[in-house]
């Protein structure tokens, strides 16, 4: 296979297996966690369990001054790498001019000097991360295989990404079907491990806050 | 209670529903809820942080509802639950966690800790690992009607003295009344002058009220212990003896567990609904003051702090009628840092005080609520649980500190205005 095979095979069927496997495995998790239903609350409600649970879908992206004390590292770096993914990943303009390709519109793109500024403070921040993961007696104990490669998929794309922007190392073709490559490997392992976090921390946030919410406490 | 291993299992997948699958779909192990906990801030045990003391019911959930873990069981990848790991847990999930809640709080994926942990219960309960101090809580509740073992001849030894004390009587088994007051053993036993500040406060107001010798119990050592048919058992004598009586309320007294069984579990426990409103005491008292039926004369001059019991404010909603009644009493009312539905546990809830093997580590993370005091220097503790009272106490004289601990509602008591003595200041 040479490497512009290898390039064609990353963009077109590893592509289509890596979108059906994220899709509909993020669909079965979703769906498994629908299904178990929950009983009727039959005590009197003192507030509304709704509105109790909307809000703490954007409430809890805010923590309390006391877990911002606490927990300062665990707050301000989870930020960080959060907005600096999702930075990189929407509005970076080669991402974008690749929706308009398959969706026909886009969006307006940061310029690639801001871009390539925030991919390494992203990369930095994800590092100090690990290296937290596994200094932080809480978090080493609580972590598991899949928690070192969750982080290892998540990081991945950024570097690659960045070495195949600046074409270090390899061809450039060569470069792009690994970054390709390795946007699909985060895609194939989302639905199984925690990932999907980003998709079931809503269900979790309407569910607890409908809970207090009911209760007449806003949590 | 006939435990075994098999029927633990099963009672843990009976509790697996929706949110529970959610919550532990979300966890990403980023370990902030153990800053929230005072059994890890004060023993620095990682084990102790929360979400971990939930992880023998996360596997079943993974093994039995998520369809890879299923898949991954049927190829033998995944360890099975065994009993050991409960027998492990069980020290974890009974001793070392009040259902406080204040994990569920700040989880920043959403997840209610305490919800799960209250579930976990039933399947360590039905397993044969819980506490021997609230298996035996338990039973006396059920035999005799009362976790402390508190019976109808101590009860009424109590109203008489309370009856000598006031010069009139306490009713008793009254039919058609507005109101049945519910008592928890302690308070009965160590906290009598309750009793007699109901009277006091209820003449005072004109509330009709009655206790029922046949359910005077408010605790539900069904809930704390985690088995669900006994905590319906317990809940549906104080159902039967409202009908008896009649009564449109049922008042759930200083007490946050009781309040936490009577007013959000029972009806779910029971599978109906109530034919009659349950409130808490310091709601009532509340709307009692609002509507101008409670008037208080004087206040307090000495600094006075409210300590929230987790299951009236955070886990039950009643938070801002003990400030609106503070300030009726209190002129120097200070709160504490990080205070109502963020407050501190006092480290001796959900069951904790009746497991006598958890004594020492209540005593040792008593030093969260210590901080907290340290840092405003109150010249006296209001509460509003016995539970608390008892071991804010103990805490206190544990880290020689000398700060008295009293109830709100015999506060306000204390402060009745006189309405004979005033009557020619009404217009």
């Amino acid at each position: 296979m040479t490497e512009t095979e290898l390039l064609m095979w990353a963009r077109g069927p590893a592509l289509q297996v890596a979108t059906v496997i994220f899709l509909l495995g993020i669909l079965v998790r979703v769906l498994e966690i629908l299904v178990l239903g929950r009983k009727a609350n039959l005590a009197e409600a003192r507030g509304s369990a709704v509105a109790g649970g909307l809000r703490p879908i954007v409430s809890r992206s805010f923590p309390d001054s006391g877990t911002l004390r606490r927990s300062t590292f665990n707050v301000v770096a989870g930020y960080v790498f959060h907005t600096g993914f999702f930075i990189v990943l929407l509005l970076f303009a080669p991402h974008i001019l690749l929706f308009r390709d398959v969706f026909g519109f886009g969006w307006p793109s940061l310029p690639t000097q801001i871009i390539d500024a925030i991919t390494i403070v992203t990369i930095i921040t994800l590092l100090a991360v690990l290296v937290h993961r596994i200094q932080h007696k809480v978090m080493r104990y609580l972590s598991r295989f899949q928690d070192y490669l969750v982080w290892f998929v998540t990081i991945l794309p950024l570097v690659t990404g960045y070495l195949a922007f600046h074409r270090i190392g390899l061809t450039p073709t060569m470069l792009l079907a690994i970054h390709i490559l390795s946007v699909e490997l985060l895609m194939v392992v989302f639905p199984f491990t925690k990932l999907m976090h980003a998709f079931t921390l809503f269900m979790a946030r309407y569910y607890n806050g409908s809970i207090s919410g009911y209760r007449g406490v806003n949590s | 209670m006939s435990a075994s291993f098999e029927r633990g299992i099963n009672a843990f997948k009976e509790q697996i529903d929706a949110p529970v699958a959610a919550f532990f779909s979300s966890c990403v192990r980023c370990g902030l809820c153990a800053e929230a906990c005072l059994f890890y801030t004060e023993t620095g045990d990682p084990e102790r942080t929360p979400i971990n003391k939930l992880e023998p019911m996360r596997r079943i959930w993974q093994q039995e509802y998520s369809f890879w873990g299923k898949l991954a069981s049927s190829l033998g990848l995944s360890r099975p639950v065994t009993d050991a790991d409960l027998t492990e847990w069980e020290t974890l999930v009974y001793d070392s966690c009040t259902l406080c809640g204040r994990c569920s709080m700040v989880c920043p994926v959403g997840n209610d800790i305490a919800y799960m942990i209250r579930k976990m219960r039933e399947g360590m309960a039905a397993s044969g690992h819980a506490p021997e101090g609230l298996i035996g809580a338990t039973r006396r509740a059920v035999t005799i009607g009362s976790p402390m073992g508190v019976k109808l001849p101590a009860l009424q030894a109590q109203i008489r003295h309370t009856e000598k004390d006031l010069g009139y009587s306490i009713p008793v088994d009254v039919e058609g009344v507005d109101y049945l007051l519910l008592l928890s053993s302690m308070e009965i036993m160590n906290f009598p002058e309750f009793i007699s500040a109901i009277a006091r406060i209820f003449k005072h107001a004109g509330v009709t009220w009655t206790i029922s010798s046949e359910a005077f119990e408010a605790t539900n050592s069904g809930i704390q212990i985690g088995v669900s048919e006994i905590a319906a058992e317990l809940v549906e004598r104080i159902v039967a003896a409202a009908a008896k009586l009649k009564v449109k309320y049922v008042i759930s007294p200083e007490c946050g567990h009781a309040y936490m069984a009577i007013r959000w579990e029972g009806p779910n426990l029971i599978g109906r609904p109530y034919d009659f409103k349950v409130v808490h005491i310091l709601e009532l008292l509340d709307e009692l003051r609002a509507a101008g039926r409670l008037k208080t004369s004087g206040k307090e001059t000495q600094r006075l702090t409210y300590h929230d019991p987790c299951q009236i404010s955070r886990r039950g909603g009643v938070v801002q009628q003990p400030r609106n009644l503070m300030h009726e009493i209190a002129a120097d009312f200070v709160e504490m840092p990080e205070t109502g539905t963020m407050n501190w546990c006092c480290g001796a809830g959900g069951g904790v005080s009746s497991n006598e093997r958890a004594d020492e580590i209540r005593l040792k993370v008593f030093n969260r609520k210590k901080k907290q005091l340290d840092q405003i220097h109150p010249d006296a503790i209001i509460s509003a649980c016995s539970n608390c009272r008892i071991h804010l106490e103990d805490g206190l004289e544990e880290y020689e500190m000398d700060i008295p601990v009293l109830s709100l509602t015999e506060t306000i008591a204390e402060h009745l205005l006189d309405r004979e003595q005033n009557e020619g200041q009404e217009p």
